[in-house]
Parts: structure tokens; sequence; C-alpha cells
């Protein structure tokens, strides 16, 4: 590896990594997201190695092969794309690799099985832009994810990696870097909205030399997974942010707080800071700039809460993750005690990208409020699982059903939980909003961190509002009553509701003292903890009224208040129920009508899901 | 168990670099062992200089700790709101119902035990099962019931 002391080598190393790479040998990349790798990407990958192996011989059969970080269209996982052309081939198993070597390498044969195909007008769709889940995408942060070998830090140099930093050092004060920040109009992206370049000059303008900037990798929100992905696929990008806010304020150490249940997003961070640190872009005197700067990884324990900055700071300090009371907030009193700035990954990652492209160019996308781009990750009952990068300001319609795909089995849309467990829920009538950070919160929904989750006609949305106050319930770390007590009773409440125990005045209660523990908690897990709840009441609180009034449960979901039973006229008899069933609740003999046993079923769903004649009926 | 003292001296002088390491410490422990041997979080205090009340509160406070031995295979549930409206309650309550124990505890034989996770990112697959760090997706009650089945069948039980 190079060793790079100043910004002249910088550019030379570059320039001797392009001429490396050969343009008219073809790429094949393999995604290595997470989800792609469950799916068995990695042994797809090593059969592309060893076909390589096999035909050396043949100069036509001859290519590149890469893992790269996730692609984002995780649903039509181990994706496989091959360059120049583009040809996305999607679901790509081992015995497919032959295949793919001997037609689309050798003869740039397209094989239409693999390819994608649009499930609106069935047909077939060959590269990965023309495909509508990225074609209205704007990939500003992911957009070199699905190109970079993210465990080479010389990728990501090709690629112009670093040149921002270098900008920065060679060019720019740190007035000049947090100027241009503030120009950019970028807002944090862990959820609040605080517009970054501000953040900055406060922790700047703080006396002493001794100065932190970390970063928020406690992606925490259940649904939620775009910060993984970047520190999976692009960790550089992430450390270059860092380095250059640390310049800008000053500071001398960072820390990445990283989720432990992300090891693959850990294990290339890792790798990310020490290759940093081996060519010389992390350490002292960085590219001849007289400006020193490590950094450190700090594995989160897997607490929620731990997402809030001053639990986070608590929790680097050795200490458990409660929170305490702002002011003082961490610009003037973080970690150790001195001036702290955290920015989430996703604001990290948007820093070189606002430096190379100007501050100009990445306000110009984006609404007069809102600049730049946002990822969601568009997850539940949804065609197009996946990450989606679009300008801020498109409509919700657009990303779920252009980009989305719609709703999967022809049902139908209900409502889009937006920012997860501080967020709230949008109905099917506010599908054409554009999503921004004020017009979600005139909804009762949050920016969040970006998880939407897409709810569909069987989602109850009384049991979708106690999923969520059972985890911050449970995430809750008990320093402030408020929180620790009122989330607990509005738990308990909406419990009674869904086993059938709800009382008249349930629902005015849990609005009363929700709005109770938003104005009186100590942090935002509690100030935000009812707004599911909340929302839901909003949009759909003929279905409270319906458990508990008629005590019926809309969408057939809450146990207490559906029975299953045998439809008589499509029951054969066929015996795959009875020998099921957990609980042995079906008796019935063989060519003759089952009867199942309301007291002994728990109403688990196995027999409706094992029953070839549609003859279990959940009422 | 015995716990090789030697062994845990080991685990934390690799940890013990700087402030705040209790926990990264305590990360290494748990990773090796699979849980917090008492003998591990007294060493950690004595060795950190950090109150055992501290060692203690850190080890109770945080999800990914555990005081008690856990089974010989760990199943994971992941309950991620993509999970959760793809189906993951109903898995719980099978495999609850299979093992009779509830999520967190593990069987009186110390094979199996049963644990919720809060989202592990994979959402694509939901509902996911996790068995010893090797994954399961788009699980549904009958597919769970197979691999339970063939976990018992693994071990002689059946």
């Amino acid at each position: 590896m190079a060793s790079i002391h100043t910004a002249q080598e910088l550019d030379t190393w570059r320039e001797s990594l392009a001429a490396k790479v050969n343009p008219d040998l073809p790429l094949i990349t393999v995604c290595g997201g997470t989800g792609c790798r469950v799916y068995g990407s990695e042994q797809v990958w090593t059969a592309f190695q060893d076909e390589l192996t096999n035909q050396k011989a043949d100069a036509r059969l001859n290519y590149d092969v890469k893992v790269t970080g996730c692609h984002g269209f995780c649903e039509k996982g181990p994706l496989v794309v091959i360059r120049p052309q583009g040809i996305m081939y999607t679901n790509v198993k081992v015995s497919d690799v032959a295949e793919i070597v001997g037609e689309t390498i050798a003869k740039n044969k397209v094989i239409e099985r693999l390819l994608y195909v649009d499930p609106q007008t069935n047909e077939e769709i060959k590269c990965e832009q023309d495909v509508p889940f990225y074609k209205h995408q704007h990939r500003l942060i992911l957009g070199l994810n699905g190109l970079l070998d993210p465990t080479r830090i010389e990728e990501y140099i090709s690629q112009g990696g670093f040149d921002s930093l270098k900008k920065v050092l060679t060019s720019l004060s740190p007035d000049d870097v947090i100027e241009e920040m503030k120009k950019s109009g970028l807002r944090g992206r862990g959820g609040a909205g605080f517009p970054t370049g501000f953040k900055w000059e406060l922790c700047r303008q703080q006396p002493g030399d001794v100065k932190y900037v970390i970063c928020n990798a406690d992606e925490g929100d259940p649904g939620a997974y775009m910060d993984r992905s970047i520190m999976e696929g692009n960790p550089h990008l992430v450390l270059e942010g860092m380095i250059i806010g640390a310049y800008a304020m000053g500071a001398k150490q960072g820390y990445v707080y990283i989720r432990n249940e992300y090891p693959l997003a850990v294990k290339h961070l890792r790798l990310a800071i020490s290759q940093a640190e081996d060519v010389g872009l992390l350490g002292e005197n960085i590219l001849d700039s007289g400006f020193d700067f490590t950094v450190k990884i700090k594995l989160g324990s897997g607490a929620f809460v731990c997402g809030e900055e001053t639990a986070l700071i608590a929790s680097i300090e050795g200490q458990i993750g409660e929170p305490r009371p702002r002011p003082p907030y961490p610009a003037e009193f973080g970690l150790w005690g001195k001036p702290t700035n955290i920015n989430n990954v996703k604001s990290w990652a948007s820093v070189p990208i606002i430096i190379d492209k100007g501050s100009d160019w990445y306000a110009s996308i984006g609404t007069e409020t809102s600049k730049g781009t946002v990822i969601f990750s568009v997850v539940g009952n949804i065609n197009n699982t996946g990450l989606v990068e679009v300008p801020i300001g498109i409509s919700l319609r657009e990303l779920i059903f252009d980009i989305g795909g719609g709703i999967p089995n022809g049902k139908s849309f209900k409502a889009a939980q937006i920012g997860g467990p501080s967020g709230g829920c949008i109905p099917a009538e506010h599908l054409d909003i554009p999503i921004d950070y004020e017009s979600l919160q005139s909804l009762g929904a949050i920016m969040g961190s970006g998880g939407l989750v897409v709810a569909d006609e069987d989602t109850c949305m009384v049991d979708f509002a106690a999923y969520f106050m059972r985890f911050t319930q449970e995430e809750s770390c008990g320093k402030c009553v408020p929180c620790r007590v009122g989330t607990k009773a509005m738990l308990e409440t909406l419990e009674r509701i869904c086993a059938g125990d709800g009382r008249p005045g349930d629902v005015d209660y849990l609005i009363e003292l929700g709005e109770e523990i938003k104005r009186s908690s100590l942090c935002g897990l509690g100030q935000t903890a009812p707004n599911p709840v909340l929302s839901t009441i909003r949009y759909f609180r003929d279905e409270y009224e319906a458990h508990i009034v008629d005590k019926t449960c809309p969408a057939k979901v809450c146990k207490g208040l559906i029975t299953y039973s045998v439809i008589e006229e499509n029951c054969t008899g066929c015996m795959v129920c009875l020998r099921n069933c957990p609980e042995g609740a079906i008796q019935g003999k063989k060519k003759e009508v089952h009867v199942i046993d309301a007291a002994i079923c728990t109403r688990c769903g196995m027999c409706m899901s094992v029953c070839k004649f549609d003859a279990i009926l959940v009422e | 168990m015995q716990i090789p003292v030697s062994e845990i001296h080991e685990i934390i002088d690799r940890e013990a670099d700087d402030e705040g390491s209790i926990i990264s410490a305590l990360e290494k422990v748990q990773q090796h062992y699979r849980y917090l041997p008492k003998e591990a979080l007294i060493l950690a205090s004595q060795r950190l200089g950090v109150p055992l009340s501290q060692a203690y509160a850190v080890a109770t406070f945080y999800n990914a700790f555990s005081l008690k031995p856990k089974g010989k295979y760990c199943l994971q549930i992941c309950m991620g709101t993509a999970c959760h409206v793809r189906g993951s309650p109903q898995l719980l309550d099978q495999m609850e119902t299979k093992f009779n124990i509830k999520a967190g505890e593990t069987t009186p034989d110390h094979l199996f035990t049963l644990e919720t996770v809060n989202c592990l990112g994979a959402c694509a697959l939901g509902p996911i099962v996790v068995v010893n760090d090797e994954y399961s997706g788009q699980m549904t009650v009958q597919k769970s019931d197979a691999l339970m089945k063939r976990l018992i069948r693994k071990e002689g039980l059946d």
C-alpha cells in the first residue's frame, strides 16, 4: 500500500491506480450486503472466481469480479451487475454462473430468465438503471455502494475518494468549511433535522484544545438499515466526512459508536480505519497540513436509548446509557466534559459530497427548507423491499408505488409508518404529500432516521401501535418517571384493548397520557414514544372503537378478538391441519369435515397456512 | 463450568487501553463465553478500577449481556417492524409453545435459548430466525416448525 504524505502524493497514487484499470475488461459486481449474503451471494462470488481460474486460457472469458456493498434492491438478491453494459441479474444462483460467463461475458448475450421482470408491465428489464426501483432514485450517498470493493481503500481513492479532504486541507479554512456546510442546507439525518453547519459552528466556537467528533451509528430504529449499508458498502466515505468535520471543529479524536448487531459493518469500518492509518490519511499531519486526527470504534451493546446523544456519550464513557438533561448541549459539555459534535452516519457521508460538488449544487436538490437527498429503507408489505435514496420532497406515492412497486398479493395500501418508534403513520388519503421535515410533522409523523414500513389492509393499527409501544417501553432506560411509568400504562391499555377488554374512555385516556408523556419526558425517546399511538388514533380511531365497542378486530389480527373455524364446504378431510396443529386442537377423521376446538386453539394460524383448500375461516 | 482466571485476564488485557473500556471488556467476555460469568464481572471491576456496582449496572442495562449461560442453540427471532408485519409474533408464540419457555429463557437441558432481537436490518428476508448466527429468511410457521424439528432430531430428542 502507498504511503501518502502530501496532496501531490494522493493525486499521483490515484493516477497510478486509474492506469491499472483495463477499461475493456468486463467487471462483474456481486452484491455483498447482509441481505444478499443470506441468499448466498458469497458462494456466487466464489463460483465466479473458480470459473475464472478454470477458463484462464480463453481471453474471451476473462473478467474481473468483486463483492461490493449493498446495491439496495434487497428483495431480488443475490444481485449481479455486469459492466460496462450495466446488465442486472436477479436471484442469481451458483448454478447460473457458468452460463453467465459462457453467454454474457463471452458472447455478450443476455440471459433473459435472470432479468428483472417489471410486475406492472411484465416487461423484462436489462439494465440496472432502467429498473423502476432505481430509475426514480437520486443515489448520492449510496451511489458508489454497488461499484466499490469496500475492503480496499484503493477502490475508493480511484473513484475520487479523499479528494474533498484534499480540497479542504489545501485550500479551505475551518471557517470556510463551516460556511460551506451552512450554505448547503444539510440538516441532521439522524432524525431531528438540526442544521449541521450551525451545530458545527457551535462546537468550533467553544474554548479549549480538546474536542471530539462522534459518528452515531447506533441505528436502533427497527426497520431501518441504511446506516449499516453505508458502513458496509462505503465506510471510507463516512471516515472522510468525519476527518473534514474534525478539521472544521478542531477535534483530534473521533469515535464511531456502532451497534454490535452489525458485525459486517464493524468489520469493514475497522478495515477502513486501519487502511486509512496505514496510508497516512488518519494520524498525524494528514496531507502535510499539520492537522492530526484518529478514529476509534466503540461498540454499542444493544440499547436503543443510546441513539440519544447524551446517552451515547455516557455509554462511550463506560456508564449505563442514561440520558441527561440538555442544556448544556454536547457542543459545550460532551464526551469527558469536552465540546463534542455528534452526527449521524448519513450526515457524515454527505459531507465529502457537499465539499466536492459545492454547497450551491447540493442546495439545488430538495425543497425550500429541506435540502439534499434522504435515504429510506422501504420495508414491510411492499413488493420492492430495499434502500431508496431520493431528493427530499418526493411524494409518498412515488416512493411506494413507482419505486417500491406497490403492495404484494393484490392487497391494498393502508398506511406508511415513517420514523419508527418515534414516528407516526400516514394513511392513504395523504399519499400525495411531499416527504420533507415540515410536511411530515404536520401530519403527525417525522422524517426520523428513514425507516418506512408499509402496512397493508391486513395490518391491525391497534396492534401496530402496541408493537411500537412495547418496543419503547422495553427500551425506556427508566431514569425519568413520565417515560418509565407512562409508557407502561399506555402499553397496558393497548394490550387490554387488543385482548378484547377495552373500555369506553380508553382512547381519550391514551391521548391525554400520550400528550403528557411527550411534554414531560427527559429525552427524545420519551418525548416521541407516544407518537405511533397518537397518530394511529388520529387516522384510525374507528379501528380502536371497533376493538373497544364492537369487540372485533377488523384486520383479524388481535388474538383475543378472533376465532378460527373450518369452512365445511371447502374441507376435504385431508388431515393436514390436524397433523400440523401444535396444540392438538383439531378433531376429525379422514375425508370428514374437521372441527377446531376454540377452547384449546391458541390462534397461531398454522392450520390456515397449511390448508390447501381455503377451508379455514378467521372471524 | 469452571472459568480459568488467566483466560479472563487475557481478555481484559486486550481491552484495557483507555477510559470507558469496561463495556468493551465485558463485550469480549460475553463473546467468548456467550454470557458473563460472575468471576469475570468481579475481575473486570477490580482490574479496570470500576466499582462492582457499576459493572453490574452495565451488565444488566445492555441487552447484549447475559448473566446466565446460554443453550447450545440460540434461536433469535427478529422483532423488527418489517418482520412484525410479516408475522414474526406467530413464530415467537410457536417456539415458546414448542420449547415451553418464554423469550429470554433457556430450556432446562441447556440445549435451546429463545431470544428476540430488535431488527437485524435484513428486512427483505423477514421474518427472520437466526440459529447460532445462521440466518433463515422469509420464515413461515411451517418452515420454523421444520427448523425446530431438525434441531430436536439432531439432538436425538425426538
